[in-house]
């Protein structure tokens, strides 16, 4: 296959998940949905790689899952603290930083 | 047969994303996630990253998702916000869907720009088979060849990620402690040996004002304290 399908799938898959980051309500979907996202940037970021022969996109996709490995660590941990402080688990509702 | 492996894995992935964003209970949408990256590794094996796949199944599919597991079943997968039930569905309904409507627009907006952005630019390789490629033990996207490149040319990259990782470690161990209300931490009891050789009731000011009994068990923290509203 060309390498022009392998960007057609991640640009869906890029735009699946802006679309749940705009629509859930959950905070946990809404992160599930922001990894969608990544890895809509990473299959893009591999299928460049391809297309040079040239290793830096992977290194770059393996530096984006890090990232995202922290961004789960610490998104987890807040929902975590949200639901002990018995906050409602709803990004309408958390909105004490909205002024 | 690569066309037949494309496609299907292609399925698979659109098809996981679309049940994460869809479905509405958070345990289903994590494990249309973990179909979405093996799907996602098909992918990524296709297009000679065979390091990065292997990668994205043990580390993405398998340690990360677990931890979505864990907190959803710890939080509760519950489909329907406390917020929404408590505001009744009907005072949502409307705005909700209203938002939900805006939210789609925007989306297929952001697939439509996306999409000219990638296929419609005058890039001409992307409608090529990519750069040539030779089977061997350190070709392109091997584990010898992703190491080379990030102990060599990306080494600070990589020394800045693990900092990186480090941080998020320890920022995940502060923001989900059990926290207490102030100054609780300065008050906890201590039990020194001196407490367990002394008997009871031949005690100290603490103990005689009530805030601290002989066996060394702190009281004074209630319940409620753990839970500052």
């Amino acid at each position: 296959m060309s390498i022009a399908w392998y960007l057609a799938v991640s640009a869906i898959i890029f735009s699946l998940g802006a679309l749940g980051v705009m629509t859930r309500r959950n905070p946990l979907v809404v992160l599930l949905c922001l990894e969608l996202m990544l890895n809509g940037g990473n299959l893009a970021l591999i299928a460049f790689s391809r297309m040079w022969g040239n290793g830096d996109g992977q290194i770059l996709a393996i530096v984006v899952m890090t990232v995202a490995a922290c961004e789960v660590c610490i998104g987890l941990g807040m929902i975590v603290a949200i639901y002990r402080r018995q906050l409602p688990i709803d990004v309408d509702e958390l909105r004490e930083l909205q002024g | 047969m690569s066309a037949v492996l494309f496609f299907l894995a292609a399925i698979g992935a659109i098809t996981g994303a679309v049940g994460v964003v869809v479905v509405r209970n958070p345990f289903y949408s994590v494990l249309a996630l973990v179909s979405h990256l093996i799907s996602l590794a098909v992918l990524f094996l296709l297009l000679r990253a065979e390091f990065v796949a292997a990668v994205q199944v043990v580390v993405y599919a398998g340690a990360v998702m677990v931890l979505y597991v864990f907190v959803v079943a710890y939080v509760g997968g519950e489909s329907d916000s406390i917020g929404e039930r408590l505001r009744g569905a009907g005072a949502a309904g409307p705005s909700g869907s209203t938002l939900r409507l805006g939210g789609a627009i925007v989306g297929g907006a952001l697939l439509v720009e996306l999409l000219i952005a990638l296929l419609g630019t005058g890039l001409q390789a992307t409608s090529g088979y990519g750069a040539g490629y030779a089977p061997g033990p350190r070709t392109f996207g091997t584990p010898a060849y992703i190491g080379n490149l990030l102990l060599t040319r990306f080494l600070i990259a990589f020394e800045l990620a693990s900092f990186l990782l480090l941080i998020a470690a320890v920022g995940g161990v502060v923001l989900a402690r059990r926290r207490g209300g102030l100054g609780e931490e300065d008050e906890r009891d201590v039990l020194t040996p001196m407490d367990l050789l002394r008997p009871l009731g031949t005690g100290t000011t603490a103990e005689g004002v009530g805030a601290r009994t002989g066996n060394g068990n702190g009281v004074g923290v209630g319940a409620g304290s753990r839970y500052p509203s």
